[in-house]
């Protein structure tokens, strides 16, 4: 498989490109943040995402999805990461069908994905970076379990209809035995959210489990093997958040060479200066390598290859290195401008922080393929 | 199973049975490559084997057509050689400027007369070319060359100074630009071939920081250089030297990958410091910069994958390579400066027997000019705002 977009795949980009930039570009975010919306993203464009099919991308036709893979849930999310749309997106079509999928699950969920009814959450992280090292607990009690402990930077935590929660049914925190993955609903005595406004505008929650009852049925694959539904979940997540995180960068890369083009000063464009062309040169690069490494990870993911985990990581942290590089510059070289709350371009750099943070920063994920490369 | 996959498979197995163990070893230092060439003196009897067998079935230029010496292989058929190759860490049978450079530009620019004359003897090594652009006064600034070909009739008589001249002492022939008309900087260069052996040109090396001469400067007094022998119209060589050059750049942008992965410079690492009780790299800090650089690294190498799909689909920018140059020096130098730390003292010593002959700093000296040769880092990113970001001139 060449290692550039097909034609069906660049056509869904063009449509993706053309919706999201007009139902949500920068401004609606704007919107919501001015309004201090409580949600925190708007259920009408969700709506508006499941017309189009986009909710049901990673579903198969057979449960009324588009049956696609994770190269076209990319594409889709690098527009809402080029225009900063805030969407349950990644959370809901992308890692929780993923951890879903061919568990008996799907055949209850997928239709609320698919209508643009149904909004998921992911609760995993337990500190404020994104660790190996879940010790919610989960006791065995009557014909189910019960869920003691707290979730931090569950991101739509406090409106999702269902919620996946990683927890820890046997063994010591950091294994990987012993986890078990649990789905639930959102409306369950014992649970509480506390959502906070972040940084890019968006809401996160921490999810306080107070002696949350589920039954039996809400284990998602098999009990003490919740490592393996969980790592389905985190591979597309983390290449999904790789994938908007790729917008984001080359949303703000486009504005910033936009604006060298048409800023004047010495009574030149200060497109001509070769320090700040270098500079945009070498982002260029940074953005361009890292597509790259994006796709290879999303195609191996969607091929079941073996060296797709490796892939996801070096994708991961590279999107992060280099939308951080693009955001940085991007306000650098719009000069005083850019940091004002007026101008778009200090969005896209809150936004990267947050993506860079989420699953996994590039340290965390370098470290990762370290030990799996065996130093 | 489809072609391809029985493709893949006959390649494993033709590559398994014929690539001699010795040859699946990372080369080790500049006395290790097989260069070819009429003075050529193989370092060991798997060296020449290996390269005779690859010749043999034209898998030393994969895709070039059967006529000219290549295999004739489509862009997924070669990409598939080239896969196997590095899973078994097999190691290219030959390098060369002829492979690299000049044949791609002769495919392009030559006559049909000059691609039977050049390519079959490019193919099989017999003939090592060197390159003849750079001059004491042009060399970022390539165009203003002053090499001077007199027009006499059937041929010319070229005279003038080239520098770092790669090898040129070694080499065969020389693919040389040359001025043949002086109004117009770009508009008055001529590509042409020679053999060094002509009266008239000499050599002399020039040492370098590595403690090698593999460069040299070169002199042109009186060469008879044949019309024949000049690639594409007078006065538009600059056509072929810079197809060339993208050539060229693309070749020097494959150095920013490991041979296999980064297993060499952790492995180094390993060795020379240690692991910690968790197994981990005993320096947490070299082990963070070799893991950021492996992750670079790696998404570098998905990189050239899709620049090579790209080119093959004719989709790729036709600046890229400039790109690829530029990204893939830089990670190499990088890699480099990481080998050096992670090996302390023991990769310092210069002649020693344990250090191979101070392999890994001589080849850590050798990086410092990736990011010159070919065309400057700086100019890579000079081509990349103006051509593919379209910023303005100053
Ligand atoms: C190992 C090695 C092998 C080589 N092999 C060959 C060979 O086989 N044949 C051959 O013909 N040549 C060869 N070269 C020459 C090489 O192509 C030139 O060295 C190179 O193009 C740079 O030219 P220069 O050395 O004259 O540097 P200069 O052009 O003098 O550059 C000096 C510095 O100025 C910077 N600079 C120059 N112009 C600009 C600009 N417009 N904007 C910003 N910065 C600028 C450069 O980036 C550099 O940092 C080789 C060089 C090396 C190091």
């Amino acid at each position: 498989m060449p290692l550039f977009l097909n034609e069906e795949q660049s056509m869904l980009r063009d449509t993706a490109r053309d919706f999201i930039g007009d139902a949500a570009p920068p401004s609606h975010l704007r919107g919501l943040r001015d309004a201090n919306d409580p949600t925190g993203f708007s259920r009408d464009l969700w709506k508006q995402f499941a017309e189009l099919g986009f909710t049901g991308i990673l579903i198969p036709e057979a449960q009324g999805g588009l049956g696609l893979g994770h190269v076209e849930a990319g594409v889709v999310l690098e527009e809402i990461g080029r225009n900063l749309s805030p969407s349950p997106f990644l959370s809901t079509a992308v890692a929780a069908v993923a951890a879903l999928s061919d568990t008996p699950h799907a055949a209850n969920v997928f239709p609320g994905i698919v209508s643009g009814d149904t909004v998921a959450a992911l609760a995993i992280d337990e500190g404020p970076k994104h660790r190996d090292h879940i010790a919610l607990r989960a006791e065995r009690a009557g014909n189910g379990f019960r869920l003691s402990g707290t979730k931090r930077f569950v991101t739509h935590g406090h409106i999702a209809d269902l919620i996946l929660v990683a927890a820890r049914t046997a063994g010591a925190p950091g294994e990987q035995a012993g986890l078990t993955l649990f789905l639930l609903d959102r409306d369950r005595a014992g649970l509480s959210a506390d959502a906070h406004r972040l940084a890019d505008a968006g809401l996160a929650a921490d999810l306080v489990f107070d002696g949350v009852e589920v039954d039996a049925d809400a284990v998602v694959g098999e009990v003490d093997a919740g490592a393996v539904p969980l790592a389905r979940l985190l591979a597309a997540g983390r290449t999904g958040a790789a994938a908007e995180l790729l917008g984001v960068g080359a949303g703000a890369m486009d504005r910033t060479v936009g604006y060298l083009k048409e800023r004047r000063q010495f009574g030149q464009p200060i497109g001509s200066f070769q320090a700040l062309q270098h500079r945009a040169a070498h982002l260029y690069s940074e953005m361009e390598v890292a597509r790259a490494a994006v796709l290879k990870a999303q195609q191996l993911l969607d091929a079941g290859d073996a060296a797709a985990d490796e892939a996801v990581s070096v994708a991961k942290a590279m999107s992060g290195l280099a939308a951080t590089l693009a955001v940085q510059e991007g306000i650098q070289m719009h000069g005083g401008i850019g940091m004002t709350d007026e101008y778009d371009i200090g969005f896209f750099m809150k936004r990267a922080r947050v993506l860079a943070e989420f699953f996994g920063d590039a340290n965390y994920h370098a470290d990762r393929l370290a030990v799996a490369s065996g130093y | 199973m489809s072609d391809l996959a029985t493709f893949r498979a006959e390649t494993r197995a033709w590559l398994e049975e014929n690539c001699p163990p010795e040859m699946r070893e990372p080369v080790r230092s500049d006395a290790d490559i097989c260069w070819g060439g009429r003075r050529f003196q193989p370092s060991s009897p798997a060296q020449k084997d290996w390269l005779d067998r690859m010749a043999a079935r034209g898998w030393t230029v994969p895709d070039w057509p059967r006529a000219y010496g290549g295999g004739g292989l489509s862009p997924a058929e070669a990409k598939i050689l080239r896969e196997e190759m590095r899973t078994l860490g097999a190691r290219s049978p030959l390098y060369s400027f002829g492979i690299s450079m000049l044949g791609p530009a002769l495919l392009e620019y030559g006559t049909e007369e000059q691609k039977l004359d050049h390519l079959p003897k490019i193919a099989r090594g017999e003939i090592r070319w060197c390159q003849g652009y750079s001059e004491p006064n042009a060399g970022s600034d390539l165009a203003s060359l002053a090499t001077w070909a007199e027009d006499a009739g059937d041929h010319y008589v070229v005279s003038g100074q080239k520098v770092w001249t790669s090898y040129a002492d070694k080499a065969d022939w020389i693919f040389c630009l040359v001025r043949t008309a002086k109004e117009s900087k770009q508009g008055g260069i001529s590509f042409v071939l020679f053999d060094m052996a002509s009266p008239g040109v000499s050599t002399r090396p020039i040492l370098l920081i590595s403690g090698y001469s593999p460069f040299c400067e070169t002199f042109f007094d009186g060469v008879k250089v044949p019309k024949a022998n000049r690639v594409h119209h007078e006065n538009k060589g600059w056509d072929v030297a810079k197809y060339l050059l993208g050539h060229e750049r693309e070749m020097i942008s494959g150095m920013g990958l490991g041979a296999r992965g980064e297993t060499a410079l952790i492995d180094g690492a390993l060795k020379a410091i240690g692991r910690d009780e968790a197994g981990r790299l005993a320096d947490p800090l070299l082990r963070g910069q070799i893991a950021l650089f492996d992750i670079r690294a790696r998404a570098f190498a998905a990189m050239s994958e899709r620049f090579m799909d790209e080119l093959k689909a004719g989709q790729a920018h036709p600046a890229q390579p400039s790109m690829m140059k530029y990204y893939g020096t830089e990670l190499n130098k990088a890699r480099h400066e990481l080998v050096m730390a992670a090996g302390g003292s023991a990769a310092l010593e210069w002649e020693s027997e344990r250090s191979h002959g101070g392999a890994k700093p001589r080849a850590w000296l050798r990086t410092k000019a990736n990011s010159i040769e070919g065309g400057t880092s700086e100019i890579q990113l000079n081509i990349i705002a103006k051509r593919i970001l379209d910023l303005p001139g100053a």
